[in-house]
């Protein structure tokens, strides 16, 4: 019988060694990394010397506990015919390891201090961004500058559910990406619009809770420019997986005309607002923002989902007074997860989205919401 | 009252009357220990689940949504439902014929305090089919995401949470009335056993922290049903507030899953080695150490929620000094087996797994205390792998010893060591390929709670799910085991099973009576 165990615990053994193996010869994705990022800040760099302290700390003493507790369980078995002893007790070893880790901790307390400290060295920025985290997606603004921008998840759900290959950035990549320029200071102040959501760039050591109503702090200056990418690491529904976080670290030079192209862009889009728009334009822009920002929870189709999220399509809403429209759209329903997005769309998305709802899936309003109406409700307030 | 227990052989109405009316600490830890095997292999499944979905990238056989749920359900289910009603069965099995008392010292409310805990699971599992869906909001339930974002079942959760938690109360106060009460002439407080002393001390914490947890839950009632603002910042609330609150409670209970299993392995390690438990009183002052420590550093599990250095430091100083009294533990386990005669029958193996495992567990732990490195491990995988590795490899781990270890004294049956031993190579080595991976991925950047994450992390995903694959085949056999036994395993009457074995639970006959100890025991 025991043959046969010990046969069965070769071949188990044997399986944990192929494993790894044969998984990474399988898999044609980027090398695995094994430890954490060096990265490309102060921050990170400490994050990561605390961490190695602590990895050969621990090795040490792991070694040193295991290897005793082998010698122990191969010298004292009683198949080889040790004997019991029956001491219980001995003072002098019981103070020694009590005293001897406790000294070992107080020595750690000092680099990991200082690492803290260095974490929470937000003074004196030259550059603020008040990054916010909604259900699901980023928001940048630069403070200061009138930029403001979404950051959204570029991947299609055809990738994620299959019925299109992945491509290389799968999950990685995102509509318009946090742009840094080296070398600058950079403080981050992080909130949360709906849930808490949290802001995570392993290569700049930041990761800061997105918590409404409270801001928290983070910075990072680094030389090397790049992409780095990031994740949410802080459960916030059903897209937690898919709000990552991109940021292009620029040359100071690029990072100025990108952020004049900005503000540009800014100038030129106050111009659209007052633009007498078409139907069919607002239907076609619509459909697009609606699938982007809307779809996620109420459905492609309009339908929501039954006890969780409300249907759009039939919905008293959309088939009833324009300005009812826009006010839940701008103002949110209090207590439930109808956020508000006055600050995330922009007055001709909000206008086009709300011609797509009242005129799609067989509701048939007819009527046309101009970004005027738009900017006229927001400006009563 | 001198009668029997009523057996199918009395028909179905008083076998069935004999468990739903029982006042008796054996029925009543059989009842516990069964039903937490249930819901083990229910939380099981869930995590089959899990690492089914994350095989590879992409949403294959869920979507996200059904994901969040089975994260959470896993988690709670484990955590109510699975690994704390185990060890208060082992508790009302045990401390009895432990400490030579006849029964626990209120046998009525022990019969109350397991009965409510079906309902409880029969609540929160039954949210699983409500429109909506189930809790989606993880087994930490943070506010807002449970409140205002939270689907309807969420009334069923926090009702399912109170009785889990009425339970609990009761079940620890016996425990304490017990243990302070009906002690054998002769067993002053520091000579019990070591599982009767860690059980008091857990059984303290759980009578302290589950209110907490209860008032948790009941502002998150308020807030969704009575538009009170406790963790609403636009009511003037706060969301930390919640954390808080939360891991006030938390903290201590993850204590009170691991104390009863250092109490396990403190029982069998000396029988298994042949000579006492090495240092029995700085093992009691370790144990009320830790479980001090456990009340004054929560914000642990908040270090990137943007506290003021003041707190972070506070907190994590804190926190290191925890591994000074398990590291004693640890050190008394080692020097228990040295110069002792060992052997490595199946309750042993688990045991000491358990040592090796949980102090790997503990060294990550220690890594992420340090807050500066915690900013990059918090909330990824790293955690994930961290608390894997405490809570199974230390409760479950030290569970599974224990119903090997107490077996034979429970049904008068010995299981087969081959089976025993082939089970827990299946459980070691399927576990370390389940949770070792999970610390690559996490320090590579995977954050916990994902349905689906970026092909950078699939090799190692794929590594953990057939890893996870065969730590669940290990349940299985485990519970084949069980069966085996009870129906046909090796009769055993002897009163002592193992050898080195010391205590008064093995002075009764195998297998144990229905009453115990109707006259008290000397204990010398």
């Amino acid at each position: 019988m025991l043959k046969r165990a010990q046969a069965l615990f070769l071949s188990l053994l044997s399986l944990v060694v192929l494993l790894p193996i044969a998984g990474s010869a399988l898999a044609e994705s980027p090398a695995s990394q094994l430890n954490m990022p060096q990265g490309v800040t102060e921050v990170s760099q400490a994050a990561y010397d605390i961490h190695m302290i602590m990895i050969w700390v621990c090795t040490v003493i792991g070694v040193g506990v295991f290897g005793f507790m082998f010698y122990v369980m191969y010298a004292h078995r009683k198949s080889r015919g040790a004997v019991a002893e029956n001491f219980h007790e001995h003072l002098g070893v019981e103070l020694l390891w009590t005293i001897v880790p406790t000294i070992i901790l107080i020595v750690m307390a000092f680099p990991a201090t200082t690492a803290l400290l260095k974490v929470y060295d937000t003074d004196n920025p030259d550059i603020e961004i008040k990054i916010t985290g909604y259900q699901w997606k980023w928001q940048y603004e630069y403070l200061g500058e009138g930029v403001k921008f979404m950051s959204e998840l570029r991947t299609s759900d055809d990738e994620v559910y299959g019925r299109e290959p992945k491509g290389e950035h799968y999950l990685r990549e995102v509509t318009e990406p946090l742009v840094l320029p080296v070398g600058k200071k950079i403080r981050f102040l992080v909130t949360g619009n709906d849930v808490i959501h949290s802001w995570w760039v392993p290569d700049f050591g930041v990761k800061r809770d997105a918590v409404p109503g409270l801001f928290t702090a983070g910075w990072a200056k680094t030389d090397k420019p790049g992409t780095y990418v990031g994740e949410c690491t802080e459960l916030c529904g059903q897209g937690h997986a898919f709000m990552p976080v991109v940021v292009e670290v620029k040359e100071q030079a690029e990072y100025d005309a990108w952020l004049a192209n900005k503000k540009a862009e800014a100038v030129e889009y106050a111009s659209t607002i007052g633009k007498e728009w078409t139907a069919e334009e607002l239907m076609a822009k619509g459909e697009g923002v609606y699938l982007q920002s809307c779809a996620g929870c109420h459905q492609a189709d309009g339908g929501g989902i039954p006890g969780v999220f409300p249907a759009i399509k039939g919905s008293p809403i959309a088939l009833g007074p324009q300005i009812g429209h826009i006010a839940v759209l701008i103002d949110g329903v209090p207590g439930s997860a109808m956020q508000s997005f006055a600050d995330q769309l922009s007055e001709v998305n909000i206008a086009a989205v709300i011609h797509y709802q009242r005129n799609a899936w067989g509701n048939d309003v007819g009527d046309v919401t101009q970004p005027i109406d738009v900017l006229n409700y927001k400006q009563s307030k | 009252m001198a009668h029997g227990p009523a057996t199918l052989a009395d028909g179905w109405r008083a076998y069935i009357s004999r468990w739903v009316f029982t006042t008796n600490h054996k029925d009543i830890g059989t009842l516990y220990l069964w039903f937490s095997f249930a819901m083990f292999l229910m939380g099981g499944a869930f995590a089959m689940v899990i690492r089914a979905e994350l095989f590879q990238p992409g949403m294959q056989l869920i979507r996200p949504e059904f994901f969040n749920q089975m994260t959470t359900m896993h988690g709670l289910v484990m955590v109510f439902g699975a690994i704390m009603p185990a060890f208060v069965g082992l508790a009302n099995w045990m401390i009895p014929l432990m400490i030579g008392a006849p029964d626990m010292a209120l046998p009525r409310m022990n019969n109350l305090s397991f009965w409510i805990l079906p309902f409880a699971f029969a609540i929160l599992t039954s949210t699983l089919f409500m429109e909506g869906g189930g809790p989606n909001f993880g087994w930490t339930f943070y506010a807002p995401l449970s409140t205002t974002y939270a689907p309807e079942s969420v009334n069923f959760f926090i009702f399912a949470i109170h009785i889990m938690g009425a339970s609990s109360i009761m079940g620890s106060i016996n425990i304490i009335a017990t243990v302070m009460n009906m002690r054998a002439p002769g067993m002053t407080y520091m000579k019990m056993p070591l599982f009767v002393w860690t059980w008091v001390i857990t059984a303290f914490l759980l009578v302290a922290v589950m209110p907490v947890l209860a008032g948790a839950v009941t502002m998150m009632l308020m807030d969704i049903n009575f538009g009170t603002s406790f963790f609403d910042a636009a009511g003037g609330g706060d969301p930390v507030l919640f954390q808080h609150v939360f891991w006030f409670f938390g903290h201590p209970e993850v204590y009170i899953i691991i104390l009863p299993a250092f109490g396990v392995v403190s029982q069998i390690i000396p029988t298994f080695s042949r000579k006492p438990l090495f240092g029995y009183s700085s093992m009691v002052y370790a144990t009320a150490a830790i479980a001090f420590l456990s009340f004054v550093v929560w914000a642990h599990h908040m270090f990137t929620v943007g506290m003021p250095i003041a707190g972070e430091l506070y907190f994590m100083y804190a926190t290191m000094l925890i591994a000074v009294p398990t590291g004693v533990k640890v050190f008394n386990w080692i020097t228990t087996m040295y110069k002792g005669s060992l052997t490595f029958e199946t309750p042993m193996l688990f045991s000491i797994a358990f040592v090796i495992l949980f102090t790997f567990g503990g060294f990550t732990g220690l890594m992420l205390s340090i807050a500066a490195a915690d900013m990059q491990y918090h909330d990824t995988y790293f955690v994930v792998a961290h608390f894997h590795y405490v809570m199974v490899a230390g409760a479950v781990f030290s569970g599974t010893a224990a119903i090997y270890y107490w077996l034979p004294k429970w049904c008068g049956k010995m299981y087969n060591e081959t089976m025993g031993q082939v089970q827990f190579w299946v459980a070691f080595i399927g576990f370390n390929i389940a949770f070792m991976p999970q610390h690559f991925l996490g320090l590579a950047g995977m954050p916990r709670r994902y349905a689906d994450y970026g092909l950078q992390f699939a090799d190692w995903n794929m590594v953990s799910s057939i890893g996870a694959f065969i730590y669940g085949g290990a349940q299985i056999m485990l519970l084949y085991n069980v069966i085996a036994t009870i129906r046909n395993g090796k009769p055993t009457t002897e009163e002592k099973t193992w050898e080195g074995a010391e205590g008064l639970e093995w002075t009764v006959p195998s297998p144990a009576p229905y009453h115990t100890f109707a006259k008290p025991p000397e204990f010398k």
